[in-house]
């Protein structure tokens, strides 16, 4: 039998809160691993009661749900904590953006209610913005036409074990062209499949078929995540908590 | 089109000739940074924005620091030197600090097509804007470092092509003690202790500024010149004799001293610092915070640097480690605290403090360390305090030398039996795994010195699985090669070649892997001997090793402290041609055995050690003589008390930690 520390189990967790934060400005540039370590030390800096595993090297009860790329910013990253006592959600919300660096922004914070299904579940789509300068509207606007028209864009993607070959296209649910002259903004809709499909992915695509070349890098703002509709858009992943709240919470703690 | 406005007198429009379209100093380099980070392996390393970072506008205060760690941003953050200076300088009203580390090639290369400048994380803007570029040297395989941020920022390498327009150069850190193969590159360099030094260079600067920069740059550098702890290496003109060795260092101005000693600061307990330490995004290679207990060390190990140039020992008290360890907890939310010093069991109060310190933290996922590695059984019982609430994997012990007989001869003096007990006690404790750290190439050492080193993990392996009745302990034996340091008695010592090296740690591998049944409980770590005797020729050479960096450098040299960087042959070449017209070579400065009253690069230098005290220890040292540590024992005079009029500073104090305010209710 694996040895268990000496003394009693952690204290179970009680409650379950999901939130949502941005990866803004500079700190698009923080990969999910840099993100990881900057909300586990707010929560402590925060005191956020966390629940934390059993055993020798005992971690706090995080789940993160989909993060975004290295580069990308976003306004809809979501993740789940669990706490070992009955916490305020905005309260918890306003301590934990306070611990963190300006930029990862804590901008929503619901408890979760039983009985309506976990976060993932509610998340299979990506709704991104990508600002192309140097590129004009019109001549995204072509690019973009030619790559729906066809059914498969073949694009590599560099990995740790080399070049692999994913298909762009399929996950693409629709795709608007707008912007300025001097500045083209493409929106897309990605269904989050695997192997996922990134924005630059996207941008490769549009090489491929269109020989569309941005001359600098692109910048990708990923501005919701949620269940994609029979009508393109994505739903709110914390609507059925947010439903609850109206109608529950005994004690409130603070934080 | 880009206009160029005169903002100020500072000369900006030559530089806005350096990198067109920067008109105004201070301004962020970040818009034009941007689109390269997109293209660079772990761009988090370049944008700043940790917390407990700080920005100050540019133009609220006069003295503007660039604080450089010529490493990764990995290896740097963490710098505790350069984390206390960052916050030092901060708070003072009339100055501002921020950071910038090695750009790595990638990144390099994509900023030098751009013409984008090297540049803080902080606020990123250009180092060739500050009046002051500080870079903390603990290990001389920055060097090179050094001269691609120079040549990235668009200043000039050499300091001598430098003008009013551009940063002053400052080294500084444990390097900085023989900072003469840089004397080409920097303009100063600091001894000692920083916290005190970087007030006095920014009052001198301010003035110098305030006046309207009287006497240009060499009047700057005068007056810093006359700062305690400031050498200003242009001011000492150095000439060699027919053998090649220094015949004299002579200053060329009567307003210098002739000798420059360190900076010591007294009271630790007035410098809790850093405060608030920074707290990166990115990886970093220590994921916790750090307290330093005391500053010096006193044990009198005769290969260490840092505990002959920094001391004498210098203790926090018990209630000021408490309150910074609270303070910087509630800063940061590490996990895990590091009671930092040379030799942390030695610490007066340091049994009462790991109690304490652990009750205090009982329960609250709060990680204690030590990283301490004298060998004796007091620090399996520390050890075993500090991790009470956690659990117990790795613990470290540095013996240095495999016999009792080198052990004696580095003043590291434990007997093989308290090794093996205090080691057999960490297993029976619950530690699965030791790490033993040893030396190679020690002076007087032979094969059998090393060899002793397999027949000591493997006794320790044997007692250990008795002692614990388990078969899963492990062993680790880490070995570096010694590379003699100036200020230390090993100071005239030869260098152990790197064949030396190799054939020793070749020969210590098949010892360990002779009996497979212990053998394969004990893991072995080490490098090959070809840095060591790099980092040799950087530690113990002189001015005219300047030539080989610049030569190794534009060679595309840089990042010679990474195995995947460092290139051998690129060093060995780069000497050969520079030091041939000087007829001197790479084992002339490395493998050859100094005499007594050669005069050595460093000695106009004064670490307050009495250079006749070193050269007795190292006498004792090949008599295999020991000497004690004068905390507990009489002065046997190195002369750093009566040169620098200090003493040691030791509880104990007899406090105890404080009780903590309660905060939130």
């Amino acid at each position: 039998m694996a040895r268990q520390p000496d003394g009693p189990p952690p204290p179970p967790t009680v409650q379950k809160l999901r939130l949502r934060y941005t990866k803004r400005g500079p700190l698009r540039f923080a990969s999910h691993r840099d993100l990881a370590r900057a909300l586990e030390r707010a929560l402590r800096r925060a005191q956020v009661p966390m629940a934390f595993s059993a055993g020798f090297s005992p971690h706090p009860k995080i789940s993160y749900v989909g993060a975004a790329p290295t580069g990308a910013a976003s306004e809809a990253e979501y993740l789940e904590i669990g706490v070992t006592r009955p916490c305020d959600p905005d309260a918890v919300r306003a301590a934990l953006d306070a611990a963190l660096p300006p930029g990862i922004d804590v901008v929503d914070c619901v408890a979760a209610r039983e009985g309506t299904g976990g976060l993932a579940e509610r998340i299979d789509a990506s709704v991104w913005r990508l600002e192309l300068p140097g590129v004009e509207p019109a001549e995204l606007g072509s690019a973009v036409a030619a790559f729906l028209a066809r059914d498969v864009v073949t694009v590599e993607r560099r990995t740790k074990s080399g070049l692999k070959d994913v298909d762009a296209r399929a996950a693409v649910a629709a795709a608007t062209v707008g912007g300025e002259v001097g500045c083209a903004i493409l929106t897309v809709v990605v269904r989050q499949v695997t192997p996922a499909v990134r924005p630059d992915d996207v941008v490769a695509a549009l090489a491929a078929v269109a020989d569309l070349r941005p001359p600098s890098p692109p910048r990708a703002v990923r501005e919701a995540q949620g269940r994609l509709d029979d009508t393109g858009t994505v739903a709110d992943p914390l609507g059925p908590d947010r439903l609850a709240s109206t109608h529950c919470q005994g004690e409130h703690a603070t934080v | 089109m880009p206009t160029t406005v005169q903002i100020s007198s500072r000369g900006e429009g030559e530089r806005a000739g350096v990198y067109p379209g920067r008109v105004m100093t201070g301004e962020t380099l970040y818009p034009r940074l941007e689109p390269l980070l997109a293209q660079v392996q772990k761009p988090i390393q370049y944008v700043g924005g940790e917390l407990n970072a700080q920005v100050k506008p540019w133009e609220d205060v006069p003295v503007h620091w660039a604080l450089m760690y010529p490493d990764a941003y990995e290896v740097g953050l963490p710098n505790q030197g350069l984390m206390i200076l960052y916050e030092v300088l901060n708070e003072r009203p009339d100055a501002l600090a921020e950071r910038t580390y090695a750009v790595w090639p990638d990144l390099a290369a994509l900023m030098r097509e751009a013409g984008v400048g090297q540049f803080t994380v902080d606020s990123h803007r250009a180092v060739a804007d500050f009046d002051l570029l500080g870079v903390s040297f603990a290990t001389e395989l920055g060097y090179t470092n050094l001269l691609e941020a120079l040549d990235l920022a668009g200043v000039p390498i050499h300091a001598v092509d430098r003008d009013e327009t551009h940063p002053v150069v400052v080294a500084g850190g444990h390097a900085a003690f023989n900072p003469e193969p840089v004397a080409d590159f920097v303009d100063c360099a600091v001894l000692g202790d920083g916290e005190q030094a970087v007030g006095d260079i920014t009052d001198v600067v301010k003035a110098w500024k305030e006046q309207g920069r009287p006497g240009g740059r060499v009047e700057l550098l005068a007056r810093l010149a006359r700062v305690d702890g400031v050498y200003v290496p242009r001011f000492y003109a150095v000439s060699y004799g027919p053998d090649g060795t220094i015949a004299s260092v002579a200053r060329t101005r009567d307003d210098v001293p002739a000798r420059v000693g360190k900076r010591t600061v007294m009271d630790l307990d007035e410098w809790p610092y850093p405060k608030t330490p920074l707290v990166p995004l990115a990886e970093s290679v220590h994921e916790r915070m750090s307290v330093e207990i005391f500053r010096g060390c006193t044990r009198g190990c005769r290969f260490c640097q840092a505990g002959m140039i920094t001391r004498p020992v210098r203790e926090r008290t018990i209630t000021g480690i408490g309150s910074m360890v609270d303070q910087g907890l509630k800063a940061t939310g590490y996990q895990e605290v590091g009671l930092l010093s040379l030799s942390s069991a030695d610490h007066s109060e340091i049994g009462q403090l790991a109690k304490e310190l652990a009750d205090r933290y009982e329960g609250s996922n709060t990680g204690l360390s030590l990283p301490s590695t004298r060998v004796d059984a007091f620090n399996v019982t520390l050890a075993n305090e500090l991790s009470r609430n956690g659990r117990r994997s790795g613990l470290t012990f540095a013996p240095e030398g495999g016999s009792e007989r080198i052990r004696r001869v580095i003043n590291k003096t434990v007997s093989k039996e308290d090794l093996v007990r205090t080691v057999t006690t960490a297993y029976a404790n619950g530690w699965t795994q030791v790490k033993l750290y040893f030396m190679c190439g020690l002076p007087t050492e032979t094969d059998e010195d090393v060899l002793e080193i397999a027949e000591l993990a493997t006794e320790v392996i044997r007692a250990g699985r008795e002692a614990s009745g388990r078969k899963d302990i492990r062993c680790t034996v880490s070995i570096g090669g010694f590379v003699p340091k100036p200020h230390t008695p090993f100071q005239w010592a030869a260098q152990a070649s790197a064949e030396t090296i190799d054939h020793r740690l070749r020969v210590l591998r098949q010892a360990i892997n002779a009996d497979r049944r212990i053998g394969r409980s004990i893991g072995m770590r080490y490098h090959d001997g070809k840095p060591g005797v790099i980092e040799g020729l950087l530690s113990r050479g002189d001015r005219r090793v300047g030539r080989v960096i610049e030569r190794v450098w534009r060679d595309g040299g840089k990042f010679d402290g990474w195995s995947e960087h460092f290139s051998y042959d690129r060093w060995t070449a780069a000497a050969a041609e520079e030091l041939a017209p000087f007829g001197v070579d790479l084992d002339w400065f490395t493998t050859r055995e100094r005499t007594e009253h050669e005069v050595l690069p460093w000695d106009h230098l004064d670490s307050g050690l009495d250079k006749e005290w070193l050269w007795e220890d190292w006498q004792e040292a090949l008599n295999e003589e020991e000497v004690s540590d004068c905390r507990w024992t009489p002065c046997y005079d190195c002369g750093v008390c009566p040169t620098n009029g200090t003493e040691i500073q030791i509880g104990p104090t007899g406090r105890s930690l404080l009780p903590l305010t309660v905060v939130g209710g």
